[in-house]
């Protein structure tokens, strides 16, 4: 055991260097930190409870679609017997206008990529680019 | 009363090959019913276009720009890359079964609009590996384009090129971009809808509307009371390439 300090030295050294991501978020204090997003100011009451929504909207969106593409069905009714129209752009945007501070945001903390604005618009491009 | 086994065994042969052929008439006749065309369902969109209606405001494209206004169709103007939902075709190339060759005067040569038929029996749904695209209840071959995967069968089955294909990302090539509906991506094929999206709001598609010469009419087949009943009681119209069994839904009068 002549090398114990040797070894010893090493595993501290290993073990510090593969936790350095670690410690270094830690130390900046930015992943700890979930994104604040900007939520509608107008509109209190979202489809369902942020929880839901926050865990499996994109569930939801899924389910949307297909109850609205392939069985032309575009009524969706709230717990609270509210109806709305099944749609990503017409009604989700029409509260949250501000995607690149709610969507967006999130997504990019996450690193999900969704593809949905492949080819649904965000009302906002629009204006910008008329503007 | 004795029965000799050989009477019985001559007696059971010939109920039980008489039970099996029942059964499989039966099943028989069931298949031909779920091919032919549901009968008797509520709704069968359908449209009837008057060519020379059209042709009397020379030149006019209303239609083709308020279809394309409302679903974000791009204009590529490369031949290759064109997309089209609803456009012109020369009478001859679109009717290509009347092998008339003195075409009336009012007609030779003439623009006739074109667009998909809305098939009862549409050859695209049949190739979809996917069920990308299908029949509706109500008759119209809809399109899921999440679902598509661009292998482009549809387009060689559709007898009419009623379908298009995005060789390119189309969202550049639109002209005003509609946030209410969506852009299509490179890699997927479009058609004509009928305007499903505004049908689900009670509102007519959006050709019919945009029409100045009310040359497009559009309604309920299974009502006998509609307006195109009634425009197709009253006049004698043709269908593109009957004679394929597609049973287009577009009636041209002629």
């Amino acid at each position: 055991m002549r090398d114990r300090g040797l070894i010893f030295s090493g595993l501290v050294l290993f073990l510090g260097l593969i936790t350095f991501p670690v410690w270094y978020n830690l130390a900046s204090g930015t992943s700890s930190k979930p994104p604040e997003l900007k939520l509608p100011a107008t509109e209190k009451q979202c489809v369902a409870p942020t929880e839901t929504m926050r865990m499996s909207h994109m569930e939801m969106l899924i389910t949307w679609r297909d109850q609205v593409v392939r069985q032309n069905d575009r009524t969706y009714v709230a717990a609270n017997g509210k109806r709305y129209d099944m749609s990503l752009t017409n009604t989700c945007l029409k509260c949250h206008d501000n995607k690149a501070e709610f969507c967006d945001k999130c997504h990019d903390y996450a690193g999900v990529k969704p593809y949905c604005w492949d080819c649904h618009i965000d009302p906002k491009l629009v204006q910008r680019s008329k503007g | 009363m004795t029965i000799h086994r050989r009477t019985f065994l001559g007696v059971a042969g010939l109920s039980a090959v008489a039970l099996a052929g029942k059964s499989s008439i039966g099943a028989l006749a069931k298949a031909g019913e779920e091919a032919a065309p549901a009968a008797g369902a509520a709704t069968r969109w359908a449209m009837v276009i008057d060519p020379q209606r059209c042709l009397r405001k020379e030149g006019c494209t209303d239609c083709i720009g308020a279809c394309d206004k409302v679903h974000n169709v791009p204009l590529f103007k490369d031949k290759d890359h064109e997309v089209k939902w609803i456009w012109k075709e020369p009478f001859e190339n679109a009717f290509t079964s009347e092998e008339n060759p003195y075409t009336a005067e009012a007609l030779k040569d003439k623009p006739v609009l074109v667009f998909c038929n809305h098939c009862d029996n549409p050859p695209c749904v049949r190739v979809c590996p996917t069920k990308a695209t299908w029949k509706r209840e109500d008759g119209i071959v809809m399109m899921d384009w999440h679902r598509c995967i661009g292998c482009r069968y549809c387009m060689a089955a559709c007898p009419y090129g009623s379908r298009s294909f995005n060789w390119l990302d189309p969202r550049p090539r639109i002209p005003a971009l509609d946030p209410e509906f969506p852009t299509r991506t490179k890699g997927v094929v479009e058609k004509c809808t009928f305007c499903e999206e505004r049908l689900a709001k009670g509102e007519k598609p959006a050709c019919v509307e945009a029409c100045p010469e009310k040359a497009l009419v559009f309604g309920n087949l299974d009502d006998p009371a509609s307006e195109v009943r009634s425009l197709l009681r009253e006049h004698f119209t043709i269908r593109r390439k009957p004679e394929l069994g597609t049973q287009p839904e577009i009636y041209y009068i002629v």
